[in-house]
């Protein structure tokens, strides 16, 4: 199957629509979150999250012998939120970094999770194949009530984000003042974080707990680089994570083996790389060219001013000079002196040059001009 | 004590009692920030609150505010406990306490001062908008107010977070080093606002580092270390002697008398 079959095939086939809504309800929920987390500098919080999972998923697993996707994912919400929870109270009760609590609350639950994973693989239970596909994620086992409970949860999530905007955008920016004003912090910053334990655990089927905060970070941080507005980088996270999410399906659809969990972080990854470098205002690319233009503009003007302080010391300001004179002064090359002819600023005669009129004019209002612009 | 002032700036002391704090200990371990703070203050001053680093300055503004748990003490407003009064009291945290980085205006900062208002879920309307709009202008920064936050100069958003301070029309503004980083166009526009807030009535609590000013700029000064050193009007209580407990190395500094 090619990606032009898969297209074809997206909407009649029961098993690639299921799949394809499933992802890109998925990348939506977690590319709104995934701003949040961002925002308040916890990009490590969904990683925790999704490892302290892990551990919910065994035990549960242990206590029901069973392998219904609700319930293990029920398990997941518990020890993920233990976790989540766990980590607050480090960083509030010790003198611990939230970076160290997070790596801390991380490893230790992933490796619980790890241990009880070989135990319950050692044991003689037929049923127990399958349960490592919570680590990398199968987003083909997924199935309609899968897709519509992501859409409930989803449908929940828009409608506290829009109950709470303002609250939200508050506290994110500044939680002391919010404090100030009368709101109750704690209860704002429960909200967020079990918004975003419940979007994680949502995606441990799909993307599993080890890529999962990727698909957090990843729409987030690519959907910053393109707006200063919170309202406008919450949407535009929420359609590079759906994008992501049906690029991610098309491309594992179509070519054989791809898994696809790891194919829609690559796709996510690759939109975040592309708003680094392009971004108008904040990528890498076009800040260098404004760098190297504006240079040149500086090198520009500061040799015309060199011309002017010249043609000054005559009463006539097109009296020509030789060229040669030029030659000491740093940044000056035959280049910028063609660019100062082309802007009708410079005539040359052989190896005499002369001011113009507009030349002479301009060169006298640059540092006028120059403070004009910084206002 | 006010028929000794003879400043035309300081207004008559009118009795009533904008602030009171009484035994306030703050810890953040075992070792006290702040230990057995009493403080009364009058309605209508500029107080500056000095101490050397690590005093608890900003520390005492938090624990008035509630955004630091006293481990002892009481707080009242107008005589009332804190939490009924919140709607009077406005905070201008440290600049340097939120990334400027954030996807926002300055127009959307200033408008977070009228959220306490509001209340929970209500969302700003115009009537906001147009508060939020005056008191940018009073900053001086109306033309500024789409200006993506982290564009602005260190002066610039200190005069924004003024401004959002300004539309909670509050009664007593406690202020965290609004004069750090800042140059002296924007030290004299914040000082000129604080006159007026003064002139209209309202109480200005200042966290403040240069000891140089206090005297132009302050009616009454708070010394700080831990404990507190001295409190009162600047003219009484700001001399060497004050400084030098608060400080505790010999500080002279000329006052005019």
């Amino acid at each position: 199957m090619d990606i032009q079959e898969y297209f074809s095939l997206v909407f009649s086939d029961y098993t690639l629509r299921t799949i394809t809504l499933g992802t890109a309800i998925l990348g939506a929920v977690t590319g709104m979150l995934g701003s949040f987390a961002v925002l308040r500098k916890q990009s490590l919080l969904g990683d925790a999250i999704s490892h302290a999972a892990l551990p919910g998923i065994a035990i549960t697993f242990l206590i029901t012998g069973a392998k219904d996707t609700n319930t293990l994912l029920i398990g997941a919400l518990v020890s993920g939120l233990i976790g989540t929870f766990w980590i607050r109270g480090i960083i509030k009760k010790t003198h611990l970094k939230s970076d160290t609590a997070l790596g801390l609350i991380l490893s230790l639950f992933f490796g619980f999770g790890m241990l009880l994973l070989t135990f319950i693989q050692k044991q003689p239970n037929a049923n127990q194949a399958g349960l490592d596909k919570y680590l990398f994620g199968q987003a083909a086992t997924l199935v309609e009530s899968d897709v519509w409970l992501m859409a409930i949860i989803t449908g929940l999530c828009l409608l506290v984000l829009l109950l709470f905007w303002k609250e939200f955008k508050l506290f994110l920016f500044d939680s002391d003042y919010t404090k100030t004003l009368g709101f109750n912090t704690n209860f704002i910053d429960v909200l967020i974080t079990s918004f975003i334990v419940l979007a994680i655990v949502l995606g441990l089927q799909t993307v599993g707990v080890v890529l999962m905060s990727a698909m957090l970070l990843a729409p987030a941080a690519a959907a910053r680089q393109w707006t200063n507005s919170l309202s406008k980088m919450v949407l535009l996270a929420a359609i590079i994570g759906a994008f992501s999410g049906v690029f991610g399906t098309a491309i594992s659809a179509s070519q054989n083996n791809l898994p696809t969990g790891p194919v829609i972080v690559i796709v996510a990854s690759v939109f975040v790389v592309f708003s680094f470098i392009f971004s108008p205002s904040r990528g890498l690319l076009f800040r260098q060219i404004r760098f190297i233009a504006n240079r040149r503009d500086l090198q520009l003007q500061k040799t015309l001013a060199f011309m002017y302080h010249i043609a000054e010391t005559h009463d006539n300001i097109s009296h020509p000079h030789t060229i040669k004179i030029l030659n000491n002064f740093q940044g000056y090359t035959r280049k910028t002196l063609q660019k100062l002819v082309d802007k009708n600023y410079v005539t040359l005669d052989g190896t005499m040059w002369s001011l113009t009129e507009k030349g002479f004019e301009t060169a006298a209002n640059l540092y006028n001009q120059q403070a004009i612009k910084d206002e | 004590m006010n028929e000794i002032k003879t400043n035309k700036e300081t207004p008559a002391f009118t009795g009533k009692m904008a602030v009171q704090v009484d035994d306030l200990t703050v810890a953040y371990n075992y070792k006290p920030v702040l230990w057995d703070i009493d403080l009364e203050i009058p309605e209508g001053i500029l107080m500056a609150i000095v101490g050397p680093n690590g005093a608890g300055k900003s520390t005492l503004i938090k624990a008035i505010l509630g955004i630091l748990k006293p481990i002892a003490g009481s707080v009242s407003i107008y005589g009332k406990p804190y939490d009924k009064q919140r709607k009077l009291v406005a905070y201008v945290p440290q600049k340097g306490s939120v990334d400027w980085d954030f996807p926002t205006t300055a127009l959307d900062v200033v408008l977070m001062g009228t959220y306490g208002s509001l209340g929970w879920i209500k969302r700003p309307k115009l009537k906001e908008k147009k508060a939020a709009l005056e008191a940018l202008e009073k900053v001086g920064m109306l033309a500024f107010q789409s200006r993506q936050i982290s564009q602005l100069s260190g002066g610039q958003q200190q005069r924004i977070f003024l401004a959002r301070a300004l539309v909670q029309d509050a009664s007593i503004y406690f202020m965290d080093e609004p004069f750090q980083g800042v140059d002296v166009t924007t030290e004299i526009a914040i000082i000129n606002i604080l006159k007026e807030l003064r002139k209209a009535g309202k109480t200005v609590i200042v966290v403040h580092h240069d000891l140089q000013t206090v005297p132009e700029y302050f009616d009454w000064v708070t010394f700080l270390n831990v404990k507190k050193i001295a409190t009162g009007p600047v003219r009484d209580i700001f001399n060497d002697d004050n400084l030098t407990k608060t400080y505790g190395i010999n500080y002279k500094v000329s006052i005019q008398k």
